[in-house]
């Protein structure tokens, strides 16, 4: 007998969701903490139901990996929004719902009668066919905002000219700016939209009424640019991409090394205490590398600091001779041991660093199987491992159920 | 539950509350990942309360000092990043190593609806104030706490900032190119996107206790929320076992979930000049033809996505001449215009002072800083029409908010507040 299963932080809140690779992970997001998100498929499926790569490699629109992670705990419709009757039907689901998730090319659904504009507690038009409902928040995703032009547009053109894929490449700039991966382009739009939804509710919950909620995906993607922005809005100056670091005005020293077994790790910022030069002393030592390391006298030396200024090495030659004998003997051993021994070894020793592991390396990683962030969700019968829970809740836990088939939950158009 | 249209003291107007009005926040959040998230909620009409160490000027986090430099200010208070993402907060000094800090720390828990934070996993519980002494001191309280790796598990002890996150969760292999090594993330991308989930996770939580009194503690571990960004791939893995490190891989301009071709960065005219182009189906594909007006565009083996999978380098190639001879904003004005995916890769100054896009909407905010007048942050890309998001002020200078925080919201007196600053508790 199990426990009863636990409560959820957003239990008995109703989504609606218009499919779109634009704002599917605000509906899950939302899904997998408790909402009833319905996510409204056109005849046919979802767009995301053909993209690669299929399970088994076999096309087929029950089985898209883009349609399982991102629409998991949804359920699905099927409506034809260009038809009367799938129009009258997404009418009546809205009124039954706390808020619209949708991220169609601006002015389709207003084209329909089906936007804000019309169903929401401000709109007019159709509210006669409907009950009022004034408590609905309404979640618009585009690219520039509900004011300006929708351009067609992908993951890719989003963080061209939102920002983000000038600060990511290499120290050759005659190689291209690198689309950083995973479709962050599309996720941050997202986020942003499900951190506004619940403060709409927050409010709601004391005003009564809901509103809408304009989130611009290019506006995000200027939000998520760190130093290119903060150096660029302070003192008007432009960051340089470099390999695998910070873009910064300057170039910097490297911060990644590739380790005997041909994995890279960042190293983080070098020993600059005392005691992490003894520490990396003595580790150099435990491996019985103390006679061959070249750096251990700097190291010793280092041991007398009680900090190294690394913002002032240029005015201090023998500092900076110290603290690159602790990036060069982070070198020195890994020439000699694999990514993941270096990475432990360092970090056990109290030096931040991280090895550059592939998805399914993280995920396959003893520390994150043990606080459970794998999760096995069941396919009819079949389990099926995915990335798990993004935040670890103590009282109304992250679960995930399977994303739908098509039209899986029709019959929730009858009630 | 203060007020629920209490205004903090530096909102514009509190005849238009925020939407989190009447929310309080004990902060102890710092650098990006932690004062990003708490930045959003007080943009948003929360009152949130950072706390900082007046025995070493609020230096633990490290921004307050380093540049970016506002303008040509210099010192503690001058961090340009720090006035960004801390701008709409109050601030005040706590020397917890004082009893009589440790006091005025637990009257305001009691007074409030969350306490963040995102020191290295354990800090606060050996300051004395865990989620159970939080607990006790308020029954409902919503605790988030934000690091690496998490509150436990083997690795518990472990460091991490940003880039190491984004080393560690796959985020850094899957941004590159093939033959090259990882060109990863050029900035704290997790740093940011932390952040984000750190404010879901604190309104989710909220929400929750707002309809049920139930409060928590929320575990979030930075480099298990970049696990969850990588889309299909970590399915491919698990379902068809085809891993992402294998030959050819990451080759993360092109793309292959969804397959589309041509789809990547090519050079324009002048120096360090990039357009992007994604071609997403066959029709896409006729439009783009069209447009750029070539003879190898009516090639009729490239109809078919297939067929321009197949001779992927060739095509690139001769994009590649195409867009060499125009300047970037050109060639993707007319690709937009023909209704193709186009963009320049803008640069800093492009997409902050050259953007209508982002400049009309408000995302450049001119905030007063109490020291140095007017500054520059950025704004949220989202608009509430009821409670839209508000910054008034700058980010706090350090100890700035003492008078209203431990005075009028703890009801302590100038006279007892003065002698507190003298014996460098607050």
């Amino acid at each position: 007998m199990g426990a009863p299963p636990a409560a959820r932080a957003l239990d008995g809140l109703r989504v609606i969701e218009v499919t779109s690779e634009r704002c599917a992970l605000a509906g899950k997001l939302l899904a997998d903490m408790g909402a009833d998100v319905i996510v409204v498929e056109p005849p046919g499926g979802s767009p995301m139901r053909a993209y690669e790569p299929f399970a088994g490699d076999q096309p087929d629109p029950e089985g898209a990996l883009w349609w399982w992670h991102y629409n998991t705990s949804k359920r699905s419709v099927v409506l034809d929004l260009d038809e009367t009757e799938g129009a009258d039907d997404f009418k009546r689901l809205v009124s039954t719902a706390d808020a619209v998730i949708e991220a169609e090319p601006l002015g389709r659904l207003d084209s329909l009668g089906l936007d804000w504009n019309q169903l929401g507690a401000s709109g007019d038009a159709a509210r006669a066919a409907l009950a009022r409902n004034e408590r609905l928040i309404w979640v618009s995703i585009t690219h520039n905002g509900r004011d300006r032009p929708d351009p067609p547009a992908t993951d890719l053109t989003v963080l061209a000219e939102g920002g983000p894929m000038w600060s990511c490449g290499y120290d050759d700039h005659s190689i291209p700016p690198v689309r950083g991966g995973g479709n962050q382009g599309l996720h941050m739009g997202s986020q942003y939209a499900v951190i506004a939804l619940m403060a709409a509710l927050m409010r709601r919950e004391h005003a009564g009424r809901g509103q809408l909620i304009d989130v611009s995906m290019l506006a995000a993607a200027n939000a998520t640019c760190e130093f290119a922005t903060y150096f660029w809005l302070n003192q008007q100056i432009e960051v340089q991409r470099q390999t695998g670091r910070h873009a910064l005005p300057q170039i910097s020293e490297p911060t990644q090394v590739q380790c005997a077994d041909g994995r890279w790790l960042n190293t983080g910022v070098p020993p600059r205490r005392g005691p992490e030069f003894a520490a990396l002393a003595e580790w150099v030592a435990e491996l019985g590398l103390f006679e061959e390391c070249p750096y251990t006298e700097l190291l010793a030396l280092g041991e007398s600091y009680e900090q190294i200024d690394i913002l002032h090495l240029d005015a201090d030659p023998l500092s900076a001779e110290v603290f690159g004998a602790g990036r060069d003997t982070i070198n020195f051993l890994a020439e000699r041991l694999g990514a993941y021994e270096l990475f432990v070894g360092l970090q056990t020793i109290g030096l931040a660093c991280g090895i550059v592991y592939a998805p399914e390396e993280m995920s396959a990683d003893e520390h994150f199987v043990a606080r459970g962030f794998p999760v096995e969700i069941d396919h009819d019968g079949t389990p099926v491992t995915y990335p798990g829970a993004p935040y670890q809740f103590s009282a109304t836990p992250w679960r995930a159920t399977r994303a739908p088939r098509l039209g899986e939950h029709q019959d929730l158009l009858a009630d | 539950m203060i007020d629920p249209d209490h205004c903090p003291p530096n909102w514009p107007n509190p005849d238009e509350p925020g939407a989190l009005a009447g929310i309080r926040i004990c902060d102890f959040t710092g650098q990006l990942a932690g004062a990003g998230a708490t930045k959003i909620l007080a943009a948003l009409g929360a009152e949130v309360i950072r706390i900082e160490d007046p025995a070493n000027e609020g230096r633990w986090d490290i921004l307050r000092g380093t540049q970016p430099f506002i303008g040509e200010h210099r010192g503690i208070e001058a961090g340009g990043s720090f006035n960004n993402h801390n701008a709409a907060k109050l601030g005040i000094t706590l020397n917890l190593r004082d009893d009589r800090a440790k006091e005025l720390l637990a009257e305001l828990i009691a007074v409030s609806d969350a306490v963040t934070e995102n020191f290295a996993a354990g800090v606060l519980e050996r300051l004395g104030f865990g989620y159970e002494a939080q607990r006790a001191l308020k029954p409902d309280i919503v605790y988030v706490s934000n690091c690496g790796f998490g509150a436990d598990g083997p690795y518990a002890g472990f460091r991490s900032w940003g880039p190491i996150a984004q080393a560690v969760s796959g985020l850094t292999f899957q941004s590159g190119l093939p033959d090259l090594p990882p060109a990863g993330w050029g900035y704290s991308f997790m740093d940011h996107t932390g952040a984000y989930y750190m404010a879901m996770a604190i309104l989710m939580a909220l929400y929750h206790r707002r309809r049920t009194g139930e409060g928590q503690w929320v575990d979030l571990a930075c480099i298990e929320a970049a696990g969850t960004l990588h889309g299909a791939a970590s399915l491919d893995f698990t379902v068809n076992g085809r891993p992402a490190r294998r030959d050819g891989m990451p080759d993360s301009n092109r793309s292959r979930s969804p397959a589309m071709v041509p789809h990547g960065v090519w050079a324009c005219r002048g120096e360090d000049e990039w357009v992007t182009i994604a071609v997403r189906d066959d029709d896409d594909w006729q439009r783009f033809a069209a447009a750029v007006d070539r003879p190898w565009a009516t090639d009729e083996r490239w109809h078919r996505l297939a067929g321009r999978l197949a001779e992927e380098d060739r095509l690139e190639r001769l994009i590649g001449e195409w867009t060499a001879q125009r300047g970037k904003a050109e060639a993707a004005e007319l690709l937009v215009a023909a209704g193709v995916p186009a963009a320049p890769v803008l640069r800093p100054s492009e997409r902050i002072d050259g953007d209508p896009r982002t400049s009309d909407w408000g995302m450049w905010v001119t905030a007063p800083h109490s020291s140095f007048g007017d500054t520059r942050v950025e704004g949220l890309p989202m608009r509430l029409s009821e409670n839209d998001w508000a910054i008034g002020r700058a980010a706090p200078c350090l100890g700035e908010d003492n008078h209203y925080v431990l005075g009028e919201v703890l009801g302590h007196s100038a006279d007892e507040l003065a002698e507190l600053a003298a014996a460098g508790v607050i």
